[in-house]
């Protein structure tokens, strides 16, 4: 993972002003942020084509995440678990009439 | 740039459902046994790897959560409660270093690299053609992959938010941390995943985290 770029843009070349926005680039898309730092990052990143692709690629990797599903699923639950569970939920509904 | 919006948690089905079987209507009982069996064992499938584990790890959760019914007080919550019991059990479940040993991911070598120059927007389609079933299920299998290979503390963080849509706050009482702790590494996990990604969508695979 020590790999440098050397042929790419000024991002890789580690650009203090990138850098720092870089660590809040979540929190800016999840809409964590106040509403100063949220405008720093806006004013950097309108004349820092490196940083609007960075975050679109990242904004693009976290949508992915979003449609994530296991291409593995359980199996159905066996009658006796199923009925065991739908006892457990009785007897906890009846404690709860009778607190 | 619009933010991405995660699968709400306050809109979860299970709230609606939870709520209903609080006061008896046996009708929720099989869609949210079905759903909260699905979603733990998602996330422990990511987390152990075994699928008997993960298996296990679903019944002894739905099996706490109904023997403890009647302490759940507020339904909005139940997804923060049920994924604290899953956790729990997972980690019971563990066997050590299934798939990425433990490590502190810097921010430095998650700084872009190489890996974007070459660039797609097959990710940016959102309709389902036929060839984009496949990639679909590709893109699934990449993700599984790189999720895998981030270490577990940064995992089960990006599993919670951005795979199940927990919120901050939730997630950081799921696992016991911090909300800045979450935020961090919920961050760092996403710039990693973002790496692996990026190599997928460039294709050209040169990417391999350690
Ligand atoms: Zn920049």
């Amino acid at each position: 993972m020590t790999r440098h770029s050397h042929s790419h843009h000024a991002h890789g070349q580690r650009d203090p002003r990138c850098l720092e926005i870089f660590a809040r680039l979540s929190e800016y898309l999840d809409g964590e942020l106040d509403e100063m730092d949220c405008r720093l990052i806006e004013e950097h990143i309108q004349d820092c084509a490196p940083c609007v692709e960075f975050l679109r690629s990242l904004r693009r990797s976290i949508e992915a995440a979003h449609t994530y599903a296991a291409q593995v699923e359980p199996s159905q639950l066996p009658p006796e678990v199923e009925s065991r569970l739908k006892q457990a939920w009785q007897e906890a509904l009846r404690r709860r009439k009778s607190a | 740039m619009a933010t991405p919006s995660p699968p709400s948690a306050a809109a979860a089905p299970e709230v609606e459902w939870a709520r209903r079987l609080l006061e008896g209507d046996a009708s929720a009982f099989t869609p949210f046994v079905e759903s909260i069996q699905h979603r733990v064992f998602q996330y422990t499938w990511l987390m152990c790897g075994q699928r008997e584990d993960a298996e296990e790890v679903a019944q002894e959760t739905l099996l706490r959560v109904f023997e403890n019914f009647d302490q759940l007080q507020d339904p909005a919550r139940v997804r923060a409660w049920v994924f604290r019991i899953a956790k729990n059990f997972c980690l019971m479940k563990r066997r050590r270093s299934v798939f990425a040993p433990e490590r502190e991911l810097s921010l430095d070598e998650l700084l872009p690299g190489t890996e974007d120059v070459a660039r797609s927007a097959q990710l940016e389609d959102r309709g389902e053609l036929p060839e984009q079933r496949l990639l679909r299920a590709e893109l699934n299998s990449v993700l599984e992959r790189a999720l895998r290979q981030l270490p577990d503390t940064y995992r089960s963080v990006v599993l919670l938010r951005d795979i199940e849509g927990l919120s901050t706050a939730e997630t950081a009482e799921i696992l016991d941390l911090s909300q800045d702790v979450v935020k961090q590494r919920l961050h760092r996990g996403r710039l990693a995943l973002r790496k692996s990604l990026a190599g997928y969508l460039g294709g050209n695979g040169e990417v391999k985290p350690k």
